[in-house]
């Protein structure tokens, strides 16, 4: 029985808008999240009754990012600047600049697998699904993700907070 | 495990994802996805939940059948695609207010009959007819679409009525006295039944 979409908004709305700032930053996340979810009203109604709504949801958000991606190289516009005024879109203020730069600089595949596992919580077999190739090769590219995370991102919470 | 930095994992804030809902609310009208639109309202009657597909209003639910269950069951029977969108419900919510505040005897609202069908549709298309202030008996309703021995298949078509209020089941009353059964509770029937008294 497939529950009222209104559900899936509000259980997975958060994620989605959390997988698309590490994604894309925090700027065009909010593009790549209305993609996602008009996508997914559309095809809702034929979502096999096993299928795993969230992995879904995160599949649809990887290709809305992918098409913002590749939007963004064709523009002449420097890509590696952060977004201008993050404060005023109700998020994190400066002093996660740095955490977002690094997060830019990862290699794609990186951001992308960093953002599956760690925000998302997919496991590595669903990664590999999204990203293509095997179950390792997903483990492998969240886990270099991190140790690039942790090397180029110079802000203190890295260290020795608690979680 | 402080693996990557606490904030990348921390939830959204509330107003970011209510601007993006707004968004998709929009977007999905727009784009003709909002197959059934829904918003609640408070009334002297507890919350009431309206629904309408965009052909008009198609479910008026009260809080003791339950909100959630009454979405699923719209989710099964008309279309999954159901969506918190109080827009397409502002004429709605409006013209209760003002029955509630005894300022409005009719309603002027599109309405979506397609949740009943056959004999019970034939009598929640009659219940109009039996104007505010007014009562009939199941009986006498059996009569006036043309079935007077239909007493009892009356009774299940108000209490499968799926517009309570909008369509008055609430002036249909047994002919053996006393308020008789009500898909919102006696106590709620009467409610409706005084106030059109006053």
């Amino acid at each position: 029985m497939r529950e009222p979409f209104e559900k899936v908004v509000a259980r997975h709305g958060d994620t989605v808008l959390r997988v698309c700032r590490v994604l894309l930053g925090v700027h065009d996340a909010e593009d790549a999240w209305s993609d996602t979810f008009l996508a997914a009203l559309r095809a809702y109604p034929d979502l096999p009754d096993t299928a795993n709504t969230e992995a879904w949801l995160v599949t649809i958000a990887h290709r809305k990012a992918i098409d913002v991606l590749r939007a963004r190289k064709r523009q002449p516009a420097p890509v590696e600047k952060v977004p201008e005024a993050p404060t005023a879109l109700g998020v994190p203020g400066d002093q996660d600049t740095d955490l977002w730069q690094a997060v830019a600089a990862l290699p794609d595949r990186q951001r992308q697998a960093v953002a599956y596992h760690y925000v998302a919580g997919l496991p590595y077999a669903e990664i590999a699904l999204i990203l293509g190739g095997t179950t390792d090769a997903a483990r492998r590219a969240a886990a270099d993700g991190i140790k690039n995370l942790r090397k180029n991102y110079q802000g203190a919470a890295m260290e020795g907070a608690p979680s | 495990m402080n693996v990557i930095p606490d904030y990348l994992t921390s939830p959204s804030d509330a107003g970011t994802l209510a601007r993006l809902r707004g968004r998709l609310e929009r977007a999905a009208d727009a784009e003709g996805l909002l197959d059934v639109a829904y918003t609640t309202v408070d009334s002297p009657v507890g919350a009431l939940l309206l629904a309408a597909t965009p052909q008009g209003l198609v479910r008026v639910a009260y809080d003791i059948e339950d909100h959630d269950r009454v979405l699923d069951t719209l989710a099964q029977r008309l279309s999954p695609r159901v969506l918190r969108a109080p827009k397409r419900l502002d004429a709605a919510a409006r013209e209760l207010d003002e029955y509630f505040g005894g300022r409005r005897q009719a309603f002027d609202l599109p309405l979506d009959l397609s949740l009943s069908s056959g004999f019970r549709q034939l009598v929640q298309r009659h219940l109009p007819e039996i104007g505010y202030g007014q009562t009939r008996t199941y009986g006498q309703v059996a009569t006036l679409v043309g079935n007077p021995k239909a007493v009892r298949a009356v009774g299940t078509a108000c209490a499968t009525n799926p517009l309570p209020v909008v369509v008055p089941c609430h002036r249909v009353l047994p002919a053996s006295g006393g308020p008789g059964r009500y898909v919102g509770g006696p106590a709620a029937k009467v409610t409706l039944l005084t106030l059109e008294a006053a």
